[in-house]
């Protein structure tokens, strides 16, 4: 094989299609740059994650818990002590904090520290030094939105539970908090000493006890974590090291990345099938000069390869525009996404996700370049001298079947390196491949109902317009899939979107509650009650809530369990605390599954529990088996009476433990409020008010939740969005690539048209018709898939009905329509516009 | 006595549409020596530019055998048949069929590369000069006329000193005058490299200034 000869030909022949040959490469662009600007966005996260998790956790060991230590727990944890170089304490939780001077409060989380944490990092304060100087005196450093929004400054007077407290300095930044969460509820440091008598540290307050080590630098942290795994069990501590909290970290926005680089991985694909489509009818075009070459002596591996080098260069050429594009994306990914991602995102170029940018160029390019490559090995040399009279298939050829394979094969090999196992692998080609057949089946189902229907009394433009749609060589089904697909995403992204917001929203509507009152104290509950009414509001719910640790399953602690590694229950069931209630019935969103419900035990019978059944599970119970859990230092004994179904959706209190009246009734405990407020106003006076009498007392309103988590979802659609609009410019981009490619067969028909008398207003009428059909097609077939992936979401992911928004549809349908439009006739403008003489010999 | 270049002998060519097996050329048989000059002659329909293909190798007959310049062409593979059309045979076209995307002097060279001859600019520069066109020689089949995308074709067909040359009605697309210079063209060239020329036409005044006249009709040979 001559390949100096091949390359030479290869380069003459692209000569005189540069334009064209550019938008072959334009079509992969998108899906390459998307594709780059995630990996590297999550690559530089990944670093960031490895370099900053130090500083995330702020100490080499942080043990946590959820329970108030026992003497045994604070020996274990004396005995680490020992072993560290420093120590600190912290409790944390949710609370009210009071602004005299503006009368207002907020729903703040409250870090009350001892010792000196952070060991790694700092936090940063103004005045510089407010963090050096804290502890000494009942100081607190809080966050700059809370001074912003409450006028308040250094110096001024903040109450926390019954105490009041000066506030020392403002926090402006602290590692580990993103500026989202902070949002949701601001930070509050101040001196676990001080905490005292505030009333916050009461039985039921749900405190997070964290003890925090920093080891001599040779200690082995992970391994004496690893070795001391069996009594963190037994003392129900969590731990956090530096490694667990990268890996932690790291794994959820990991996911979220890999899951970008796949839907900028789609809109590759997309563009693929569009360079397919194109090479398709450019090879057409090239049939005679394939042919005259083989008169002319040429083997037909070489008039293969004469095309298939032009398209691996164009591959090359696109991954490296791609990979170029996709960088500069990715120095705009932190702007959009440092407020939700807990570390400082850096944005380095990855060398790596460039590498693999162009080879994926290279590699899909050639894949799917070949599809339609294969056939020139079989044009025959004839053609030079009239077209054959034998049919000339371009897809009769076995190796098309190889092909499919390989094509298949290299996107699951793809795929399975992005996500994490084989399982998923297989759900996302089978969704992929759902989704393409699906757009394949509703284009050629309406590609069919136009021929059938044809609307024989529509005026001839139109009629024209409407059939260059189904006309030999059209690329309707390509244009339809690419640009269906596109607008398929983005109204699924709205969709799921308006669908989660809506949820939550029903939360604020008429008569459901929307303002939640907890850690009340059973003294306070009347008083609360009758100031809930006083001020006119409904109580929704009052819920007693005892606070409590499983302590054994069957007669076996979960010490038992550690050593059995032949039982279905794990030590794992005996963590965390279990907030239970007690009642008599069951709630509207309840439903008995397995059992039978016991609302009230006389004194003297056993204890009846209903577990939530997917709790249930988890732990490894069975209807009938006896559970004994430890209420605050009492032991009491349960048999699980039946199996419970929660929709966790609605807004209300669900527990996933009920106890029957007569069991814990006089357990210590705390009790939840819900009561509906009617706007902001009434929702601050009511808020003032109990947090003035009741400062211990947490308040949540639920509007301002759903304020926060709009601007959250937001964030996130956006990024979302804006990858998947690669889809939808990549759709364009081959709508613009057929419309050219195809332009010397329109050419012919318009001058036809044109010298049969057509004015040029008339052919333009066909043109725009044309592309008005095929754009609203694409939108109302993408619709069509978002439809039902929203439902099918809304059924089974979301257990919500789904509701769209028809505004929304037909905004998008007309926006994809008009797109469509002003590119196919922006694009025809050559042809349109000059007379049929000149524009043929121009051709 | 002068050699055989190109010998038909039975040759038949069925196309099959379908289930119907459609006959379009019917046990033809004549031979043509080297250095000779024939024509193929016939109305429109009846067979010639398929008898072309067949004997110019783009192209296997249904029966019969084919021997060009002492190959048998049947049974060759495609591969074959291409090395046969570099290494011995010249085309010129009605249409002239250049590749648009080349210039008229890559055009002419492109025969010469597939044989990996030397000095081939040089040599297609002289034929462009030998068909008057060496000051067209960069620019691109789109930015000729008709008549001298004919003579860039006449440049190609003899740049690899074929033993034999087919032309396919080569002034079927040009104007009388036009027509005229090219047809003078074409002898003389083909005197100079004592080429074999078989002419495909219905231009019975073209014909006549061959040595040989084939008659087709219907398939066969009149």
């Amino acid at each position: 094989m001559n390949w100096r000869w091949i390359f030479l030909m290869a380069w003459r022949d692209s000569r005189k299609n540069r334009s064209r040959l550019l938008l072959f490469i334009s079509s992969i662009v998108f899906g390459i740059a998307a594709l780059v600007a995630m990996k590297s966005f999550n690559e530089n996260l990944k670093r960031d994650i490895d370099t900053q998790a130090a500083l995330l956790i702020g100490a080499d060991l942080d043990l946590r818990s959820t329970r108030k230590p026992d003497s045994s727990t604070l020996a274990f944890i004396d005995s680490i002590k020992n072993l560290s170089e420093q120590m600190a304490i912290e409790e944390r939780f949710m609370s009210m904090i009071r602004f005299p001077k503006a009368d207002g409060s907020r729903l703040v989380q409250v870090r009350a520290l001892t010792g000196d944490f952070p060991f790694y990092g700092n936090l940063e304060t103004l005045p510089n030094d407010a963090y050096k100087r804290f502890g000494q005196e009942p100081e607190v450093l809080v966050e700059k939105t809370l001074l912003i929004q409450y006028d308040a400054e250094v110096g001024d007077s903040v109450q926390l539970g019954t105490n009041n407290f000066t506030i020392s300095g403002e926090l402006i930044a602290q590692p580990g908090q993103t500026a989202m969460r902070g949002a949701m509820a601001p930070t509050v440091f101040v001196p676990l000493a001080h905490l005292e008598n505030s009333g916050l540290q009461q039985t039921g307050s749900r405190i997070e006890y964290h003890y925090y080590f920093k080891f001599p630098s040779q200690f082995r942290t992970d391994d004496f974590v690893e070795k001391q795994k069996e009594r963190f069990t037994q003392l129900q501590l969590r731990s956090a090291t530096v490694s667990t909290t990268k890996e932690n970290t790291g794994r959820s926005f990991s996911d979220m990345a890999h899951f970008m680089e796949l839907v900028g991985f789609v809109a590759l694909l997309l563009g693929c099938i569009g360079v397919s489509s194109a090479v398709h009818i450019y090879i057409r075009e090239k049939l005679v000069s394939v042919a005259i070459l083989r008169c002319l002596g040429t083997r037909s591996s070489q008039a293969f390869f004469i095309f298939l080098v032009q398209f691996a260069a164009i591959g090359l050429i696109g991954g490296i525009l791609g990979a170029t594009l996709g960088t500069l994306i990715q120095y705009a990914i932190p702007i959009v996404m440092q407020d939700i991602i807990p570390v400082a995102l850096s944005n380095r170029i990855s060398l790596n996700a460039i590498t693999e940018g162009i080879g994926l160029g290279l590699v899909i390019s050639i894949l799917f370049a070949l599809l339609p490559l294969i056939s020139v090995r079989h044009i025959s040399p004839l053609h030079s001298l009239r077209v054959s009279d034998e049919p000339q298939s371009l897809w009769t050829d076995n190796l098309r079947w190889w092909i499919y394979v390989l094509i298949l094969t290299f996107i699951i090999v793809f795929t399975r390196l992005q996500l994490n196992g084989w399982a998923q692998t297989l759900f996302f080609i089978v969704g992929l491949g759902f989704t393409f057949a699906l757009l394949y089946g509703v284009a050629k189902g309406f590609t069919y109902l136009i021929r059938r229907y044809f609307p024989k009394k529509w005026p001839y433009l139109w009629r024209q317009g409407l059939s260059n749609l189904y006309r030999p060589n059209n690329q309707t089904i390509v244009l339809l899939i690419s640009i269906g697909l596109g607008t398929a995403l983005i109204a699924t992204l709205f969709f799921v979107q308006d669908m989660l917001l809506q949820r939550v929203k029903i939360a604020s509507a008429e008569n459901q509650a929307n303002m939640v009152l907890f850690d009340i104290q059973p003294p306070q509950r009347d008083t609360i009650k009758n100031m809930t009414r006083e001020a006119g509001l409904p109580i929704v719910e009052d819920v007693p809530i005892v606070t409590m640790q499983l302590a054994a399953i069957n007669g076996k602690r979960a010490n038992d369990y550690l050593s059995d590694s032949t039982s279905n229950i794990s030590a794992r069931s005996f963590r965390g605390e279990i907030r239970a209630t007690y009642r008599d019935s069951l709630t509207l969103s309840e439903k008995i599954v397995e059992g039978h419900w016991t609302g009230r035990v006389s004194k003297g019978e056993m204890g009846q529990v209903s577990l939530e059944k997917s709790y249930a599970e988890r732990i490894g119970v069975e209807i009938g088996d006896s559970l004994l859990f430890n209420v605050q230092g009492v032991e009491i004994p349960a048999i699980v009476s039946n199996f419970r179904e929660v929709d966790w959706n609605r807004f209300q209190s669900n527990f996933r433990v009920v106890f029957a009246e007569g069991i814990i009734d006089n357990a210590p405990k705390f009790y939840l409020i819900m009561t509906h407020v009617d706007d902001e106003t009434q929702s601050a006076t009511f808020q003032q008010a109990i947090v003035n009498r009741f400062p211990n007392v947490s308040v949540i309103d639920i509007n301002t939740a759903i304020d926060i988590l709009e601007s959250l979802l937001e964030r996130i659609a956006f990024v979302i969005q804006f990858i998947g609009s690669f889809s939808i410019l990549t759709g364009l981009v081959v709508l613009i690539a057929s419309v050219r490619i195809s332009k010397y067969q329109r050419l012919k028909e318009n001058v036809l048209l044109r010298t049969l008398g057509a004015s040029r207003r008339q052919v333009f009428t066909i043109t725009a018709s044309e592309y008005l059909m095929l754009g609203i097609l694409a939108s109302i077939t993408g619709i069509v898939i978002a439809l039902i992936a929203s439902n099918l979401l809304g059924i089974f992911i979301f257990e919500t009905t789904f509701v769209p928004s028809i505004g929304f549809i037909l905004v998008l349908t007309a926006l994809v329509s008009v797109l469509t439009v002003g590119i196919g006739v922006t694009n025809s403008l050559s042809v349109l516009n000059r007379s049929p003489l000149e524009t043929l010999r121009k051709e | 006595m002068a050699s055989t270049i190109l010998q038909l002998n039975q040759v038949s060519k069925n196309y099959n549409l379908g289930n119907t097996v459609i006959p379009i050329l019917k046990n033809i048989s004549f031979t043509i020596n080297t250095g000779d000059t024939g024509s193929i002659v016939g109305p429109s329909g009846s067979g010639k530019t398929t008898l072309l293909g067949l004997c110019a190798g783009l192209d296997q007959s249904s029966e019969g055998t084919i021997i060009l310049n002492g190959i048998k062409l049947n049974g060759l593979t495609e591969d074959q048949l291409a090395q046969v059309r570099n290494e011995h045979v010249g085309f010129v076209f009605q249409n002239f069929q250049l590749l648009p995307t080349l210039t008229a002097l890559e055009n002419v060279m492109v025969p010469m590369e597939l044989r990996g001859m030397r000095n081939r600019k040089d040599k297609a520069i002289t034929l462009l000069d030998r068909v008057g066109l060496s000051t067209r020689a960069d620019h691109y089949p789109s930015q000729l006329s008709g008549g001298e995308q004919q003579r860039v074709s006449l440049a190609r067909a003899f740049a690899n000193s074929p033993k034999i040359l087919f032309a396919d009605e080569p002034t079927g697309n040009l104007d009388a005058e036009t027509s005229k210079i090219v047809e003078e063209m074409l002898f003389e060239l083909n005197r100079e490299s004592g080429t074999t020329l078989v002419v495909v036409t219905h231009d019975m005044e073209l014909a006549a200034k061959t040595q040989r006249i084939i008659p087709i009709k219907g398939g066969t040979i009149a």
